[in-house]
């Protein structure tokens, strides 16, 4: 299993689109690697610098409804993967782009909306996320205070994580 | 028991549940292209898996950025050429036969009603237009598909579009779709497949069923599907000629795909389009529609006629129809890509390429190239496109650039004005 966990990088926008995350002009690239430098380089947004600290460190993105539409692009889930973040947190996601940060074996947890909200309380400081798969539960902590949040996860997505991903388990099986 | 039509595909394709409500299907055809398929062949040959489970099923196309424009989409086109030939897949088209894979693959015959269909791009629910399911994934899923045959998919719940009323005149599919997005909002269908039916459906040829069905997923839609009919099995005929005795036991085959009457929707939405205008987006979502009339005279730079969703020969017409004998604005490059070699030809015999060569457009081979900015029409920084495709993104044909998604009679008329144009008023 991966790791997941750690410093947050708070994305306030609904609809953060695969063009935002990986723009298409990096899809010549071959090797996963080499997508990591361009994550969310065009992503506008208040406060956001995609070439800054916050992004370097984060390991886990929380995000607005309806995270990664557009185009069904792996590139996507890679170029996270490429920069360390092997978890983000949303309302909801587009479908491809879920199954495939599950297909990799990377996590893409969705909460109900004032969970979301809860999290976001925490941006404006150094807020890190630790996961507890077994228990269902995460924890956010800043400046002294902490939340603990429960999630489910189960099935088919909870396999694929422990699995790292759907290529061992369909290859497997089938 | 009343089944929708994607129920029926899933029931009868269905190899296993591994978990409740995970559904993993048989696949019918799996198809492919230069971007998203590279990666999964390396990937595979690292395992130790340089194999296909049915060469018959996988058709394959170079289609993004075509002929390569540079030395990595050179390399990325001979990574699946050479794929293609070693795994001895007999339907790959390559330069001179390829075509944007949305276009060239039901132009092939291809697809079916009942097929279950996937391949790495959002826009193969385009192919939902035959009735079939049919969803992009990503590139762990086609590796998957490639190997062994199967997808695993939740049940999208079926989402009932009806469409009644007569379609004004210079409004096309194109406005229909950008309404119902308009209408559902980016997420409005998510894990949903959207039934398109009713009768302004039942009269659209296949390609504009095809424009309906290519935008789904901008709703956020796993497929868009329409029920097979006699529309479809025209279309079809020369491909099925030699299994069936007449059109009309086609017909009755097909037909075992359609919904049943009483079938369960999740939802049902009736738009009247009596009183649709052309239609435009604003921004940068392809939710955020609007009428043509709130957004006349704002100026682009470039115009773009391609694409899976409209660079289909009806679309050549449409837009050819004004810009005969007229010429374009002087501010405005206007680039004209038809989606396929046999739309290329087909236009060319009607004399259309003519018609948009001398109004002053640029002609180019078949390729999906500016769409999603990677070749033939990148826009600069605060460059204006009108385009005939399917996605706004900040950027989406160029960094900095705006890419406004309209009708080809709307295009066209923006051509000739410069500026966004009500193809009503023309
Ligand atoms: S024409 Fe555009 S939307 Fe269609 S497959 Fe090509 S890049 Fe994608």
């Amino acid at each position: 299993m991966k790791s997941f966990g750690g410093p947050v990088l708070f994305l306030d926008r609904t609809d953060i689109n695969t063009d935002e995350i990986i723009p298409a002009r990096y899809l010549t690239e071959i090797s996963r690697e080499a997508l990591g430098p361009h994550l969310l380089e065009d992503l506008k947004l208040e406060g956001f610098d995609p070439k800054g600290d916050a992004i370097r460190n984060a390991r886990v993105i929380v995000a607005r409804r309806n995270f990664g539409c557009g185009s069904s692009r792996e590139h996507a889930p890679w170029a996270l993967e490429a920069n360390g973040i092997t978890a983000v947190i949303a309302p909801s996601f587009a479908r491809i782009f879920r199954q495939n940060m599950f297909n990799g074996g990377l996590l893409a947890l969705e909460l109900p909306e004032t969970a979301v909200d809860l999290l976001f309380q925490f941006r404006k400081e150094q807020a890190e996320i630790s996961f507890d798969l077994e228990g269902q539960r995460l924890t956010i902590a800043a400046g002294g205070h902490q939340e603990e949040i429960a999630f489910s996860l189960a099935g088919f997505d909870r396999t694929l994580v422990e699995a790292e991903g759907w290529l061992g388990f369909a290859a497997a099986r089938y | 028991m009343a089944l929708t039509l994607v129920e029926k595909i899933f029931n009868s394709h269905l190899r296993d549940e591994p978990f409740p409500g995970t559904k993993v299907l048989d696949l019918d055809v799996v198809m492919c292209h230069e971007i998203t398929t590279p990666i999964a062949i390396n990937d595979l040959m690292a395992r130790g898996l340089d194999r296909v489970f049915d060469a018959s099923k996988i058709k394959v196309v170079i289609d993004h950025v075509t002929p390569a424009k540079d030395s990595k989409t050179a390399q990325q086109a001979k990574i699946l050429r050479d794929w293609a030939r070693r795994q001895r897949i007999h339907d790959f088209f390559d330069v001179g036969r390829n075509g944007v894979c949305h276009a060239l693959f039901p132009e092939k015959g291809f697809i079916r009603p009942g097929f279950t269909v996937i391949m790495g791009d959002s826009h193969t629910c385009t192919h939902g237009a035959f009735g079939a399911f049919a969803a992009g994934v990503g590139t762990t899923d086609l590796e998957v598909g490639l190997l062994k045959g199967v997808c695993a998919f939740r049940e999208p719940r079926t989402l009932r579009i009806h469409v009644s009323g007569t379609l004004p005149e210079h409004t096309y599919a194109k406005d229909v779709i950008l309404k119902v997005i308009q209408t559902l909002t980016v997420n409005g269908a998510t894990d949903r497949v959207i039934e398109f039916g009713g009768p302004v459906v039942e009269a659209m040829s296949m390609e504009s069923r095809m424009t309906l069905c290519n935008m789904a997923v901008e709703a956020g839609g796993t497929s868009g599907v329409c029920m097979p009919d006699m529309t479809t099995v025209k279309y079809l005929w020369p491909f099925v000629e030699k299994e069936y005795e007449s059109p009309e036991a086609a017909l009755q085959d097909f037909s075992q795909w359609r919904s049943d009457e009483g079938c369960r929707y999740e939802q049902e939405l009736q738009i009247d389009v009596t009183d649709l205008e052309p239609m435009v987006t604003d921004d940068f979502k392809p939710d955020q529609v609007r009428p043509v009339s709130e957004m006349e005279g704002r100026p682009v730079d470039q115009v773009y006629i391609g694409s899976c969703t409209n660079g289909r020969l009806e679309d050549l017409r449409v837009a050819a129809k004004f810009l005969e004998g007229q010429t374009i604005a002087p501010s405005v490059r206007g680039i004209l890509s038809p989606a396929t070699p046999k739309i290329f030809r087909d236009a060319e015999d009607e004399g259309l390429i003519r018609i948009f060569l001398d109004s002053g457009f640029c002609v180019t081979n078949p390729t999906c190239g500016a769409c999603l900015g990677m070749s033939n029409g990148v826009l600069a920084p605060g460059e204006v496109c009108a385009a005939t495709t399917n996605r706004n993104f900040n950027g989406r044909m160029g960094k900095g650039g705006m890419v406004h998604l309209m009708s080809p009679a709307t295009a066209a008329a923006t051509a000739l004005r410069g500026v966004i144009t009500d193809p009503r008023k023309l």
